[in-house]
């Protein structure tokens, strides 16, 4: 295994890593998670792991929990810091801190990834004390600058794109669980991300809502938003994503387009995982 | 004798499940009703059983007290202003100080740590003094509203820094995390996210103080403040009445923690059923 150089140029690849069916020719990878080692105290979660992903498709993180996907993702945008390794979103490169020794200029520097990489959560994270609306308009007006009345054309425009613009003046708490972290997409949109992170977004909701949900998530990934997906839903994968990843105990262990992966795994592990979750 | 082995009770043979419920939900109602009644007339009992004992040791000056109700219950509004004044600034010391308490730069937290430790380890009525009778060794003469609204407040801050701390540190972790996924800093956060959803946390908290506020109140009738608690004491002492004119000041603050907590629990039902849940 190769470490990142200091400065983010790096030798090491994602050799699993291709151009999705929409990304533009000769575009490079969007975002660069390079040679990733996290420890939680003397638990290595994740082993040098590299993940690169190209403009315009939509990759599934796929693996049984503990396994690290969920931790991978969100050292994407900082909500986990890395013990080792670099992170690129849209040619910003941000190494790894464990120290939390940064500056002001590298803390601001995350601040600009996490402005690329939107993260929807599995439990969505809505701000309970805010009207649907203002949970949409609060960080483009505070964060972005973006004047009110603008932030609110583009809130609605993403509320009725998620089949929500009844709900608008409604608090999070009169919503059911699909409706909520729909509105937690749109919220995500509005910021305009370059890249949207969902980790495991179905996870914690009733089975006759999960599909509003990967519903609104396939059309996003059909249109050309770049999203890396933690899930457990196979069916989901098998229709929106242009590549799927299987980890296992901190590594990818194989990775290949939806279908070949989900139909024809290589690896035992893989095998094996899949069995399983198919079977219930 | 052995009951019938067809027997089914009140309702008899063939009750059906409607009138079962009703029955069941009747019998509860009547037991409520029953259990409230024995209340008040418990109370009433109680209550009019201490009367009795007051009333017969010939101590209440009914007449007196008349003559006087008018300047002592005078006192009520600058006790509740006292007490509103008091707990709005306690509330904003509490807010610094929680943010002080939860901050990871050293000096600000040793500070707040220092206020908390200092205020709670030492009297109140040491603190009330000081402002009115030490302050003023050094020049520092507070009107008597200022006085005993900054010995209060400073002194509540304290206690109530630590309700905020516990407040802050109830919000979700998960809420702190869309924040910053947001791209929101970490002022932003708190400011926009954090605080408004620990304020509602802590509402029922504050509540609590406030009642205590209104009782710690008479303490300041040591800075020579003309609240409740100075009126009856100065009426009741210079007339050698004390004893009437000190039941009568207790019934009130009785009457108005009575009708805050009336008022609290109204608010805290109110906001069970908002639709704003944290």
């Amino acid at each position: 295994m190769t470490t990142a150089s200091p400065g983010g140029d790096s030798t090491a690849q994602d050799p699993f890593a291709a151009p999705g069916v929409l990304t533009p020719s000769g575009a490079p990878p969007i975002v660069r998670a390079l040679d990733l080692e996290k420890f939680y105290g003397s638990n290595h979660v994740l082993r040098g792991i590299s993940l690169e992903v190209y403009p315009r498709e939509t990759v599934c993180l796929i693996g049984r929990s503990g396994s690290g996907k969920s931790t991978l993702l969100r050292c994407i945008n900082f909500l986990e810091e890395p013990t080792v390794g670099t992170i690129e979103v849209d040619g910003l490169v941000v190494e790894a801190d464990p120290l939390h020794a940064r500056s002001a200029r590298h803390r601001e520097q995350i601040r600009q990834i996490r402005l690329r990489a939107q993260m929807v959560f599995q439990e969505f994270n809505l701000f309970p004390h805010l009207k649907v609306i203002d949970n949409l308009i609060e960080a483009p007006i505070r964060v972005k600058g973006v004047p009110r009345s603008q932030a609110i054309a583009t809130a609605e425009k993403f509320l009725a794109k998620v089949g929500l613009s009844e709900k608008r003046d409604e608090y999070p708490g009169r919503l059911s669980g699909g409706q909520k972290q729909r509105v937690a997409i749109a919220r995500a949109l509005t910021m305009e991300p370059k890249v949207l992170l969902f980790d495991e977004p179905t996870s914690a909701l009733d089975p006759t809502l999960v599909g509003e949900v990967l519903k609104v998530m396939a059309e996003l990934a059909h249109e050309g938003a770049t999203m890396i997906v933690v899930t457990h839903e196979m069916a989901f994968a098998r229709e929106a994503a242009d590549r799927v990843y299987f980890i296992d105990e901190g590594v990818f262990v194989e990775a290949a387009p939806h279908s070949e992966l989900l139909d024809n795994p290589r690896d035992p592990r893989t095998r094996d995982f899949l069995a399983r979750t198919l079977r219930t | 004798m052995v009951a019938p082995v067809a027997s089914r009770g009140p309702l008899g043979l063939g009750a059906g499940p409607e009138a079962i419920i009703r029955a069941v939900a009747a019998s509860r109602r009547q037991a409520r009703l029953r259990f409230r009644l024995i209340f008040f007339a418990t109370w009433l009992v109680l209550v009019g059983g201490l009367a009795l004992l007051i009333g017969s040791t010939g101590r209440i000056d009914l007449p007196f007290l008349g003559t006087w109700a008018p300047f002592i219950l005078g006192g009520i509004p600058i006790t509740i202003a006292v007490s509103v004044t008091s707990i709005f600034f306690a509330t904003i010391f509490a807010v610094i100080g929680a943010l002080g308490r939860l901050s990871r730069v050293a000096p600000i937290y040793a500070t707040a740590t220092l206020y908390v430790s200092l205020v709670r380890g030492t009297p109140l009525i040491v603190q009330v003094f000081f402002v009115f009778s030490a302050l003023p060794e050094f020049g520092v003469v507070l009107p008597a509203f200022i006085a005993g609204c900054l010995a209060l407040s400073f002194n509540y801050g304290a206690y109530m820094t630590e309700i905020f701390r516990a407040g802050i540190q109830a919000v979700p972790r998960g809420q702190i995390e869309a924040a910053a996924s947001l791209g929101m800093t970490e002022r932003q956060t708190m400011r926009r996210i954090v605080l408004p959803q620990a304020i509602r946390i802590v509402i029922p908290a504050i509540g609590n103080e406030f009642i205590a506020m209104i009782k710690d109140s008479a303490l300041v009738s040591f800075v020579a403040l003309q609240e409740l608690f100075w009126r009856a004491r100065t009426v009741g002492s210079s007339h050698f009445q004390s004893f009437s004119t000190l039941v009568l000041a207790a019934l009130v603050y009785w009457g108005l923690t009575i009708v805050f907590s009336l008022v609290q629990e109204r608010l805290e039902k109110r906001m069970a059923e908002s639709d704003i849940r944290i």
